[in-house]
């Protein structure tokens, strides 16, 4: 166990080396000059632009500031980011908040939505309810993040409105800290189009894995012992059964922790997708990486978790 | 080998059967070879869901195809803006679907009809276009992995690693601002450049398993290098995977390329696209103005890809009846 949880944090490490040499590749590929530039301002003299250049460290060779980017980072500094000034840890720890909220609230909306439905279906497998919740899912699958969420401002926010009801608003963020009720009116609308998409997935993953359990033998042993079929679906089927959806929920969660940059910023919410899109436009490099980082090691985390929760789903799992 | 014993077996009955009688119904009660292509084929052609969706598919290319028909008859160009109260409000803003423009007007006057249209090309080649690059890069990458392994396999291991461990959108956009000028070529590259690692390490893992069959070391025997072993004895059998691939990718290349429109990292203005048509119809919806700005890029889209995702589970099936995983990595 403890080797093997030694030698997976080793490869997530390199794994996340390998991403932030990404970063600092695709960064000086593109013109760094640009940045000095609009950091100057617009009549800048070119003297103006080469002491930015230089005082930002840009005129040393690549290898030399990705050296100087990994001493800061052992000591657990990020840099400042270009335009504020502010250091880059600051702005993680004002937005990383905003998409976990987003994030775990959704995630926990898809995987009850998702894995109740899909079980129903795989218990009630070629019925009525079976047919028509396998086609929600396959709609709401196919329904871009971008469209469902605009179309939910509309009709809950917009229409909603109009006729004198002011549940949701449409943008911005409350901090859960400063209004618990506000927090989650805020975040209602993103939750659902994050959510009811993934939710689509989780519902055809766990009909799938429920009627391969389903029809192992050692659940007609359960059967046969007289149990309940409530107690053979829920204890005997699903608990081996969620070896996939573990996988798929690890991933997704994951994913989203590093910014769902699409629902952020449709629905305005400062999260790490949020400013991730900013930084890029801005070419704002230290706050880019840091984001990376961040989302980089949501994903390295989440990969170890879910091979570790294998092992107390399934008894024949062995971790080596 | 028991394939070959089976085929042997169902061959021997069909030159000698027991009861052949010589009349003409049990002559063409023969037995004939099937490929598992044809197999595959003649169960896709009993999924009535699947066969609707490929006629959508067909209508939309064939829309796409058309589009300038559609300029024609409305008399309205694709990029034309069109001023007065009929195409856009006194406020300058978008005006709702009318007797004159069917599917409305977006925020400079041009007609949603011939732009949705329009659209439809671009969705499409690139939505093909990216998804046949993800295809040949990840099979390629799949094959030389698996086959030769090792520290082969360890290198390409490790980036599919990073590869499939970094954000999808946010590298995304990072590559499109490096690589500065955007056209159709740039936005499948983009697109490719993260979809290729799942299916390199999926074909990866089939061909780990087809190295070892005995025609292979047959194969080599004989003398066969290994790139012929490769692309002639191995690149076969990841064909049907292959396909399976190809069309659960494609509204997923689809959905991709609206959503970089969408972020303003896509193909560019004045070109019509779905996405970037949702993504002007944004400022107009909290405030209820124009419905259908959203509704006809979107809806086009969501038929889109639900078309594609139906019959890319209707083609997984036919592949390989038991399987049931849509969504399963």
């Amino acid at each position: 166990m403890l080797r093997f949880l030694v030698r997976r944090i080793f490869q997530g490490a390199i794994v996340m080396l390998l991403v932030t040499i990404a970063v600092f590749y695709l960064f000086f590929h593109g013109s760094p000059e640009a940045v000095a530039r609009r950091l100057a301002g617009r009549q800048a003299t070119q003297e103006l632009v080469d002491r930015i250049y230089h005082n930002l460290g840009l005129d040393q060779p690549f290898w030399v500031q990705y050296w100087h980017f990994l001493e800061r980072l052992v000591r657990g500094d990020l840099g400042t980011d270009y335009y504020n000034g502010v250091p880059v840890t600051t702005v993680l720890k004002e937005s990383v908040p905003v998409t976990a909220s987003l994030a775990l609230g959704a995630a926990v909306i898809w995987l009850i939505l998702g894995v109740s439905s899909g079980v129903y279906s795989s218990v009630r497998a070629r019925s009525l309810t079976d047919r028509a919740f396998t086609g929600i899912a396959l709609f709401f699958y196919s329904i871009p993040v971008f469209v469902l969420g605009l179309a939910l401002i509309y009709v809950f926010f917009y229409e909603l409105t109009t006729h004198g009801v002011h549940w949701f608003p449409a943008t911005g963020y409350v901090g859960i800290t400063e209004s618990p009720y506000r927090w989650f009116q805020h975040l209602v609308l993103p939750w659902l189009s994050l959510a009811l998409i993934s939710a689509a997935v989780y519902t055809r993953l766990s009909r799938t894995s429920m009627l391969e359990v389903l029809g192992e033998d050692y659940v007609r042993t359960a059967r046969a012992k007289g149990l309940s079929e409530r107690r053979v679906v829920l204890r005997h089927g699903l608990r081996s059964a969620l070896t996939p959806i573990v996988t798929q929920f690890g991933i997704d969660v994951a994913v989203a922790l590093g910014g769902a940059i699409l629902t952020e910023n449709i629905f305005g919410l400062p999260g790490l997708g949020w400013e991730s899109l900013h930084a890029i436009n801005n070419q704002d490099l230290p706050l880019i990486v840091g984001i990376v980082i961040v989302a980089a090691a949501a994903v390295v985390v989440a990969n170890i978790l879910v091979d570790m929760l294998y092992a107390v789903l399934d008894p024949r799992v062995r971790l080596h | 080998m028991t394939q070959g014993v089976g085929d042997a077996l169902v061959a021997g009955r069909a030159e000698a059967p027991p009861e052949f009688d010589g009349s003409v119904a049990a002559a063409s009660r023969q037995i004939v070879g099937r490929s598992p292509f044809y197999l595959a084929f003649s169960r896709l052609r009993r999924d009535r869901a699947a066969i609707i969706s490929f006629w959508v598919i067909v209508a939309i290319v064939l829309i796409a195809i058309i589009a300038p028909v559609f300029a024609t008859i409305t008399g309205h160009g694709v990029n034309h803006q069109y001023r007065g109260v009929e195409a856009l409000s006194p406020a300058g803003q978008p005006h709702a679907p009318s007797s004159k423009f069917w599917f409305g007007t977006d925020d400079q006057g041009r007609d949603i009809l011939v732009r949705v249209a329009y659209g439809a090309r671009i969705s499409l080649i690139i939505g093909i276009g990216a998804t046949a690059i993800t295809i040949i890069v990840g099979v390629l990458v799949g094959l030389i992995a698996g086959y030769f392994g090792g520290i082969v396999d360890t290198i390409i291991a490790r980036i599919v690693d990073v590869v499939l461990s970094i954000p999808y959108l946010l590298f995304a956009i990072a590559l499109v601002s490096v690589l500065g000028h955007i056209n159709l070529w740039v936005v499948m590259i983009v697109i490719a450049a993260f979809g290729w690692a799942s299916v390199g390490r999926i074909i990866r893992g089939q061909v780990l398993s087809i190295r070892e069959r005995e025609y292979i070391e047959a194969a080599r025997s004989l003398g066969a290098g290994d790139w012929r072993i490769i692309f002639h004895d191995i690149l076969p059998n990841v064909i049907a995977p292959a396909i399976v691939f190809s069309t659960l990718l494609l509204p997923v290349s689809i959905v991709a390329e609206a959503a970089l429109s969408f972020l303003g990292v896509g193909v560019q203005p004045p070109t019509a696209d779905w996405g970037q048509m949702i993504s002007a119809s944004q400022q107009y919806i909290d405030s209820g103005v124009a419905w259908w700005y959203l509704f006809f890029p979107g809806i086009a889209l969501v038929i889109t890809t639900l078309a594609f995702n139906i019959l890319g589970d209707g083609v997984r099936d036919a592949f390989d009846p038991r399987s049931d995983r849509l969504f399963a990595k």
